[in-house]
């Protein structure tokens, strides 16, 4: 089922995502922060908005699929999860623990509602282009989309996925790129440039659209446009803040991984909550 | 005579008129022979080009579908090349995938030692879930494809290039993943062999025959589970073992064999396969003699075993 929330209700949800990742980490004791912020408001548009799944029945063979190739995201995607339906909210405070299904990165054996397991970087695109085309090839008109990381860029099999997504014109298949150009040892463009990311994936075949990742109105508009798109697959580059929402944390490579102490924890629920 | 990879290719376009899954390859379909499915049911086919990657990720995608998908391309390529992909885009998420490995082992020939893969089964075998399997003739190529369809789940299956004589005749093989079968039954020595190097033990077989020597030949086409029981009562039986493989002999289906020895029956083993070397240019006759791959030398080691057990 596709759920219609409003623009309000969005940022509310992204909000709540962000609560629930600083949480969890801070639970954890380990995990990332930085990359899990940034895309909070793509995650409240797909699983509030956009995307068409049942919770209730988390493998139904017509959902829409998603994949988070950036996968120590993680915190976030459990968290819409969770928000979604998936599972209780209190799993939540398990992340990374020995018993919870709440791994590191995204395991599909153990979560309802991941599609694909995914924390070897470039990989994660390239299985969802393959879920793309089998509904290409089988008929069924469900969509797959995917969240990049940016640095994720680097690796080569992301070039592969473009040309094969191209290539057999898998038009129900949307990439949103989390482009905060941070990455563990830096700015994007000072530890290996992806850029220009527009003309590139251009040229690889893609429809390419901009978007404020943290303006919900703007990705709502963006996947939309990406929806109506009969002819090729669709790359929004989505430009973000790292740590987004968290001050402290906002635009520092050292919050890509670190753990959130007891004074991070207070610090940022009450900006959250201010 | 047809070689296990081209009667890999046949049993796929066969077994597809009735079974649904896809097929994927990196523009090696005719080296492979995936290009027969491909001519017949183009609809399930898909050629990936030269990105071995992002084909083995993009099978696993398909196949969170719910329908099987066989990625194939050369045993270098799958396990080297796309061991990664392999281990965390297939294995780890326990996606039903079916690698179709061809060219393994030096025989390949010619191509020489960057094209032939003589690790991809100590690689395949070390990550869990991952179900391993070497026919050695078309009869077991085909019964190879229809247990790794039936099983739902990750398997790396290895192929050879050269033509493979017959071990089975056709309707006579009774196969099963985990299951190991006796080729010859011996007294003095069990010669545990995979792929092409099952028929050079039974040529092995037959020349120590000559000299008095009794050796039972068992074919381990699944190395992944491997038959604990009946290398086993084997070892028991003839008390000593030689593995033959076209594969490094660390890692590979000797280790395998090794392994459960160790643990179960502690019996004295001669491993005959690649020394830990690469392999080179040269016909696949020429390779065998140099890299001792031949029933001659499969003899001899059977010989230094059987003493070595006194």
């Amino acid at each position: 089922m596709r759920l219609k929330y409003s623009v309000e209700q969005l940022e509310a949800m992204a909000h709540n995502i962000r609560v629930d990742v600083v949480e969890s980490l801070h639970c954890a004791g380990s995990g990332h922060p930085g990359g899990s912020l940034s895309i909070a408001e793509m995650l409240s548009v797909l699983y509030f908005h956009e995307m068409n799944v049942e919770p209730s029945d988390p493998n139904e063979a017509g959902r829409d699929r998603f994949v988070l190739s950036k996968g120590h995201a993680a915190p976030a995607y459990y968290a819409a999860l969770a928000e979604r339906g998936y599972f209780s909210k209190d799993l939540l405070r398990t992340l990374r623990g020995i018993d919870s299904p709440l791994q590191g990165h995204p395991d599909r054996k153990k979560v309802p509602g991941v599609d694909m397991s995914t924390g070897s970087l470039g990989q994660g695109i390239s299985a969802a282009a393959g879920m793309a085309c089998y509904a290409k090839r089988s008929g069924k008109d469900f969509r797959v989309f995917c969240i990049l990381g940016d640095g994720e860029m680097q690796e080569g099999e992301v070039w592969e996925a473009l040309m094969a997504a191209a290539h057999y014109k898998l038009s129900n298949f949307t990439v949103l790129l989390d482009n905060n150009n941070l990455q563990i040892d830096g700015q994007v463009d000072q530890v290996m440039s992806v850029y220009p990311i527009r003309e590139k994936v251009e040229a690889f075949g893609w429809k390419v659209l901009e978007a404020d990742g943290h303006d919900v109105k703007d990705l709502c508009d963006a996947l939309e446009q990406a929806g109506k798109n009969t002819e090729t697959p669709t790359f929004v580059i989505c430009k973000t803040v790292k740590g987004k929402g968290v001050s402290f944390m906002e635009n520092q490579a050292g919050w890509h991984g670190a753990p959130v102490t007891d004074e991070d924890y207070e610090t940022a629920m009450k900006e959250l909550n201010a | 005579m047809l070689s296990t990879r081209e009667a890999y290719g046949q049993a796929l376009a066969d077994i597809g008129e009735t079974c649904d899954f896809f097929v994927l390859d990196a523009d090696l379909s005719k080296a492979t022979q995936t290009v027969h499915f491909a001519k017949k049911f183009p609809e399930r086919f898909l050629n990936m080009g030269i990105a071995e990657g992002n084909m083995m990720d993009f099978a696993a995608g398909i196949s969170t579908c719910g329908v099987p998908v066989f990625a194939s391309t050369f045993a270098a390529f799958a396990a080297g090349r796309a061991y990664d992909q392999i281990r965390n885009g297939i294995a780890y998420p326990n996606c039903n995938v079916k690698i179709g490995a061809t060219h393994g082992g030096v025989l390949i020939g010619a191509d020489g030692g960057s094209h032939q893969c003589i690790e991809d089964i100590a690689l395949m075998r070390a990550i869990p879930n991952m179900t391993v399997l070497c026919p050695c003739d078309k009869e077991e190529t085909y019964a190879c494809v229809k247990a790794a369809l039936a099983y739902e789940g990750p398997v790396y299956l290895r192929f050879g290039r050269l033509g493979s004589p017959e071990v089975y005749k056709e309707g006579t093989l009774d196969f099963a993943i985990g299951k190991g079968q006796v080729i010859c039954d011996g007294t003095d020595v069990t010669l545990i062999a995979i792929g092409d190097m099952v028929s050079r033990c039974c040529e092995a077989q037959k020349l120590l025959e000559a000299e008095g020597i009794h050796a039972a030949v068992l074919d381990m086409a699944s190395i992944k589970p491997i038959d604990a029981e009946l290398i086993c009562k084997f070892a028991e039986k003839t008390g000593c073992i030689v593995t033959v493989e076209d594969h490094n002999v660390m890692g590979g289906m000797g280790s395998a064999v090794a392994e459960v020895l160790a643990k179960n029956c502690p019996t004295p083993v001669e491993f005959v396969g690649i020394q830990d070397q690469f392999g080179r240019s040269g016909t696949p006759e020429d390779l065998a003699e140099r890299y001792g791959l031949t029933a001659g030398k499969i003899a001899e080691a059977s010989k230094k075993i059987i003493e070595k057990k006194g």
